[in-house]
């Protein structure tokens, strides 16, 4: 039996859309159109505003901020989905965090705050650093201060968890879509077989975008939300195997608690937003195989591989061969990534994850960087040294490793490793940076690696330094 | 309190938290409402060959294709001369320019097909640059110069000479509400507009001229905006008058909802500026003779950038004083989007000249900047207290807000520590910085220093409240609130805030040059006191005593004071007015006294007051990396007597936070043909949380009340606090020890000044 109508919860109410709705209009469109719930609002529909913040609740209670402009309704089937609407108590009163908000002097135009409400109630459950809670949302008005205060004082209002059906086969049709929601892998092979033009969509904030910001259409979809097999997450002493569609938000909660992947997890804290970490995934970042994408450094760092399969079968294979060119990877017509496997740094290894932006919290890197350093005594006996933002694709910089292999760790291991550095990669100059700029930062970031080697624990960046 | 000086909250501050606020956008539709969508030029500068629109108009849902030929009335939106077409004709000068509009069934369709609407363009080689337009001697604003003395020869005599160029980049607005217009044509040639704007009036004369009638036809209504900052001033007119004209041509309602993209490539932001000086000085840092040329990229049209220029040139000392000076000040013409109003409208890029030479002037003689700011203060011991336009400042605030910050800071105490640190550490550096502003209040413009208001006081005892401020959540609404409650001597929840209508208070100026509260404050406080004199008539035959002696207060209208048992509920007296024939219902106006400007010579006493306010800052950089944070930042604002701390300190924060956006991390991005690539907030950067300073210590100055006659001696605040951020970008420059630093000073910017100081 496969369904045909997408439902899901709004508000603690079971809706079912009518047939011909189209499974690729974005939940925020529905909501300010045919549900006529218009307190969630349009922003900048490219989720980096977060006026359009909505929280998923997960059948575990957990609350997922997400942004409404890149959720697509067929994404929702089977979910619940919690609005600035559906706050109010029993009584019909204001939730005391929208009483709080107001009172605190927390809005002024108030066009972002339906948004922050709905970050703040998500975060009163999930806690967390404040402004990792906050990155995601925009406040032009403010300066933050009131808002931050009222953040500081959350409390969880206990509300329980919603009671979700087990994930069911889909297919939704309109007006020329299709909309495909399978729940085993064999059944996703096959999709993926018979379909190969169709968008493969799992979180949907890189082609949630093409929806919401380019207003594009697209004929066909599968959607992998449902297949088990791509949510596993385990992790076993020599590397943690991560499902494709495992969302950054588990990934990072479980890299916080992995010994040897705390930088990592100090990077995907800065990886979009939590509203994008509630649905972005590693194997999306590895489907669009963006030169910008924030995890493929580490990935490459940590020497992770793939897992593809088609109905063909099942191959492996390193993350350097996967990425192949500007926006290229490996995968053939029929294949869909899997799992990726991250292999657990040594003890012993310096592992450090680097990200230079414009601003701290959500925004695309003009460098990143990821370096692991296998020390024998005081001699490096293997280096990989990762980069994004400075070439046509994430990849390694075997000269600048090369010159760092087999000497001390020193300062000049780390200035040929700089100077060596100027011929593994070629920058572009664009709006986050000059290529003389990026080229500056990537060699100061192996100075700062020699200085975090050198002296552990000490504060090298601006962000962590407390006043 | 309830009335002035209480700190009560906005009032729509539960209805943003529950959602309930409606924004233009969040109106249900009436039946058959289209939508539009705008074609923009791709190509900055060109002739515009044709405009290929058939496969646009086959495309489903679509109901019409207008361009310049479909206007009925003048293809015109300027709001400052004329000259600036809605849609282009002949010559595209910007990439962004609006070219024609498709109407359609929905939002989607009109956007599809406009993207499918081909313009034929013959590149002509577009100008980019403040430098390359003042070469080809190009501008919309003249150069004009305000002197006073001889600066040529005070510099020549001074002891010592100093030449310099620097540059501040532009900013966006971005409110969080893009511009939106929703226009429903109604009979007799009636148009009803829905806008998102600061000037409900200049939307209606806009409208008025696009369709070809009079303003009477027309009626505009704002309840809030989702944010303005100046963007909604002239910006908000053209897109309003864009759907007034598919209502007419359609003759159903039409709403054009600007994507962010297409708002951050069409409309106008905050003017970049060059700026080049020439400067004589001694070895104690006083500066005895300085020219300047300030040169604002004005982009392809005039818009309101003669204002901004007036506004830079005369704040172009800010808070010091030289005795021979010559500031010029010009807009040139670029092919850019028409740069606008911005929060400062030009104040904060003026500012930046007197604090770019007291830097490399206190570089130069090895002293502080703190040092040689205060030796140039207006009324430091052999400074005048005069601006070279001759109006009179008060010293002795621009002492007292610098000796305040300055203590709230433990300056001297930072210092050692910073140096400590700075001398240990590996890679990061501290640094601190201070500013002081003198900000003048009033329309550069003399005319538009006057407002309007319309109370009505109802049979029981209601009172509705109207006048010509927009609100774009800067809290004006509850101000002028608190000030009609005042008068009355009741609650707040007595008062029906309302939307902003032409139809209401006519011939209004825009809110904003942060005179949103003096005018529209006294306004409604004159048409309150009218109907309160009316009152007190009624009630004092009543009480049997003389109309002097009624008291309003606490809801009642009481005999001689409160405390007397002598009383009329303030609903009763209400009534009895409306029994006994008395209007209860008022106009009120305002108009700004002693204000006057000569253009020609450019002096006069065109402020009404001036606001003050001072800052110190903190930063941390990376010198690896150039990228940098505020750690602390304390700060002075003079608010007069506050009529709200609480919205006060609100926009206090806000401006400084936009201030430190603009200086710091938001950066507008033109490609070599001229096409902002900056268009969203992926590419755009605005301040986070995280960016606001952990330590952000904002006090309002104690005990100034306004020394000019302002509402409750109340002083603007909208504005003045958004240069405090200027502390910011000098904290920079004193951490990585540079004298000068083009702005915004992105990690990259502060990277690149490291490497060059070696």
């Amino acid at each position: 039996m496969i369904a045909t109508a997408i439902g899901f919860q709004l508000n603690g109410r079971q809706v079912s859309l009518p047939p011909g709705t189209s499974p690729t209009l974005s939940l925020l469109d529905w909501l300010r159109g045919p549900a006529a719930l218009p307190g969630t609002k349009e922003g900048c529909a490219e989720g980096d505003c977060g006026a359009c913040t909505v929280v998923l609740e997960a059948a575990d209670g957990a609350r997922i901020p997400v942004n409404a402009c890149l959720t697509l309704l067929g994404q929702l089937h089977g979910q619940a989905i919690r609005t600035v609407e559906g706050l109010r108590g029993p009584d019909g009163g204001p939730h005391p965090i929208q009483r709080a908000m107001a009172e605190s002097d927390g809005t002024q135009c108030g066009f972002c705050t339906p948004g922050i409400v709905m970050t703040a109630w998500a975060h009163a459950r999930e806690g967390g650093e404040v402004h990792e809670a906050l990155a995601g949302n925009l406040c032009r008005c403010t300066g933050y201060r009131p808002i931050l205060e009222v953040f500081a004082t959350l409390a969880d209002d206990a509300s329980p968890a919603p009671v979700l059906p087990a994930p069911e086969a889909a297919c939704f049709e309109a007006p020329g879509q299709l909309f495909h929601r399978p729940v085993t892998l064999p059944a996703l092979l096959a999709l993926r077989a018979a379909h190969p033009g169709a968008w493969l969509l799992a979180g949907g904030t890189d082609l949630g975008l093409r929806v919401s910001d380019h207003r594009e259409r697209p004929a066909e979809v599968i959607c992998l939300l449902g297949v088990p097999d791509l949510h596993s997450l385990r992790a076993a002493p020599e590397a943690i195997e991560a499902g494709a569609a495992v969302s950054y938000a588990r990934l990072l909660a479980l890299f916080r608690q992995e010994a040897g992947f705390a930088p990592f997890a100090a990077l995907l804290a800065r990886l979009g937003s939590r509203q994008i970490r509630g649905l972005g995934t590693l194997g999306g970042n590895l489907g669009t195989a963006s030169p910008i994408g924030d995890a493929l450094p580490p990935l490459l760092a940590l020497g992770a591989s793939v897992t593809v399969a088609s109905v063909r079968g099942q191959r492996v294979l390193p993350v350097a061969a996967f990425l192949k060119g500007y926006r290229m990877n490996d995968l053939a017509a029929d294949e869909v990534v899997v799992s990726v496997t991250l292999p657990r740094p040594d003890p012993d290894d310096i592992f450090v994850c680097e990200k230079i932006s414009k601003r701290h919290d959500q925004d695309i890197a003009t460098v990143g960087a990821a370096f692991r350093l296998r020390m024998k005594g005081e001699v490096v006996a293997e280096a990989w040294l990762a980069f994004g933002g400075v070439g046509p694709m994430a990849a390694r910089a075997p000269r600048a490793e090369a010159a760092l292999v087999g000497r001390r760790l020193d300062a000049g291991a780390v200035a040929a490793a700089a100077e060596a550095l100027a011929e593994d990669i070629a920058p572009l100059s664009d709006w986050r940076g000059t290529a003389a700029y990026r080229l500056m930062v990537a060699q100061g970031l192996l100075q700062r690696l020699h200085i975090r080697a050198s002296q552990p624990g000490a504060v090298l960046d601006v962000a962590s330094y407390a006043p | 309190m309830k009335g002035m000086g209480a700190a009560l909250r906005h009032d729509s501050a539960l209805k943003h938290t529950t959602g309930e606020a409606r924004f233009a956008d969040d109106a249900a539709e009436a039946a058959g409402t289209l939508h539009a969508a705008l074609v923009l030029s791709d190509v900055a500068h060109g002739s515009l060959v044709a405009l290929h629109t058939e496969a646009a108009r086959a495309m489903p849902g679509v109901v019409a294709v207008l361009g310049p030929g479909d206007i009925p009335g003048a293809n015109d939106i300027a709001a400052v001369g004329q000259g600036e077409p809605l849609f282009a004709e002949g010559l595209v000068e910007f990439a962004g320019q609006p070219l024609a509009m498709v109407v359609a069934s929905t939002r989607d369709e009109a956007l599809r097909a406009a993207a499918a609407v081909r313009a034929e363009i013959t590149p002509l080689e577009p100008v980019l640059s403040i430098e390359r337009a003042l070469e080809l001697d190009q501008h919309v604003v003249p150069p004009q110069t305000m002197a006073r003395g001889d600066a040529a020869r005070a510099i020549a005599a001074a002891p010592r000479r100093m030449e310099a160029e620097f540059r501040a980049g532009g900013q966006e607005h971005f409110y969080l509400e893009g511009q939106i217009a929703l226009a429903t044509p109604g009979e007799d040639g009636e148009m009803a507009v829905l806008s998102s704007t600061q000037h409900p009036s200049e939307v209606q004369h806009v409208v008025a001229r696009v369709l070809g009638g009079a303003s009477n036809a027309v009626t505009v209504t704002c309840r809030r905006m989702g944010g303005g900052f100046g963007g909604k001033e002239s910006n908000a007119s053209w897109v309003a008058a864009a759907a007034a004209l598919a209502a007419r041509a359609t003759g159903r309602p039409v709403k054009l909802r600007l994507s962010r993209r297409a708002d951050m490539i069409a409309t106008g932001k905050r003017h970049p500026f060059l700026y080049r000086w020439t400067a004589g000085f001694d070895d104690q840092g006083r500066v005895l003779g300085l020219q300047a040329l300030l040169a604002a990229d004005g982009g392809w049209s005039l818009d309101m950038s003669g204002g901004v220029v007036f506004r830079a040139v005369t704040h172009a000392l800010n808070c010091c004083d030289v005795a021979d000076v010559a500031i010029t000040g010009c807009a040139v013409k670029t092919n850019t989007v028409s740069h606008t109003a911005f929060r400062g409208f030009g104040g904060p890029q003026g500012a930046l000249l007197m604090e770019d030479v007291v830097h490399r002037i206190a570089a130069a003689c090895g002293l502080p900047p703190e040092e040689v700011r205060a030796r140039n203060f207006l009324g430091a011991p052999g400074k005048g207290e005069e601006t070279p336009y001759g109006q009179k400042v008060e010293g002795d605030l621009i002492t007292r807000v610098w000796a305040e910050a300055k203590r709230d800071s433990e300056w001297d105490r930072r210092r050692g520590e910073i140096a400590a640190f700075n001398a240990t550490h590996p890679t990061l550096r501290r640094g601190l910085g201070s500013m002081v502003l003198a900000f003048g209040i009033s329309f550069g413009v003399m005319h538009m220093n006057q407002a309007g208001a319309l109370v009505h006081v109802y049979a029981d005892g209601s009172i509705r409240l109207n006048h010509g401020g927009t609100e774009m959540g800067q809290g004006l609404f509850v101000k002028v609130a608190q000030v009609v409650c005042d008068v009355f001597g009741v609650d707040l929840d007595r008062i029906a805030i309302t939307a902003t209508s032409t139809a209401e208070v006519p011939n209004t100026a825009p809110t904003a040059a942060s005179t949103g509260s003096d005018l529209n404050g006294w306004a409604a406080h004159n048409a309150a006191e009218t109907i309160k004199g009316r009152m007190a008539e009624v009630a004092a035959k009543r009480l049997g005593i003389s109309p002097e002696q009624v008291v309003f207060a606490d809801n009642r209208v009481w005999a001689e004071r409160v405390g007397a048992n002598l009383f009329l509920d303030f609903g009763e007296l209400a009534k009895l007015c409306f029994l006994e024939r008395v209007s209860l219902s008022s106009t009120g106006f305002y108009r700004t006294p002693d204000i006057h400007w000569d253009r020609a010579t450019m002096r006069g006493h065109p402020f009404f007051y001036f606001s003050y306010g001072a800052a110190v800052s903190e930063v941390i950089v990376d010198t690896l990396t150039g990228e940098h944070r505020c750690l602390r930042t304390d700060i002075v604002q003079d608010c007069g007597r506050s009529l709200n701390p609480a919205v006060d300190r609100g926009q206090i924060e806000g401006a400084f936070v936009q201030g430190q956006g603009w200086l710091t991390c938001e950066e507008l991005w033109w490609d070599t043909q001229g096409r902002l690539r900056t268009i969203g907030p992926s590419t755009y950067k605005i301040p986070g949380s995280r960016d606001v300073p952990p330590i952000f210590n904002v006090r309002l100055l104690e005990g100034a009340p306004a020394r000019s006659e302002t509402i409750f001696r109340s002083k603007a605040v909208g504005e003045p606090p958004l240069l405090l951020a200027i502390s910011v970008a000098n904290a920079l420059k004193d951490a990585i020890g540079v004298e000068a630093l083009d702005l915004p000073a992105t990690p990259e910017r502060v990277l690149m000044a490291l490497a060059a100081r070696g």
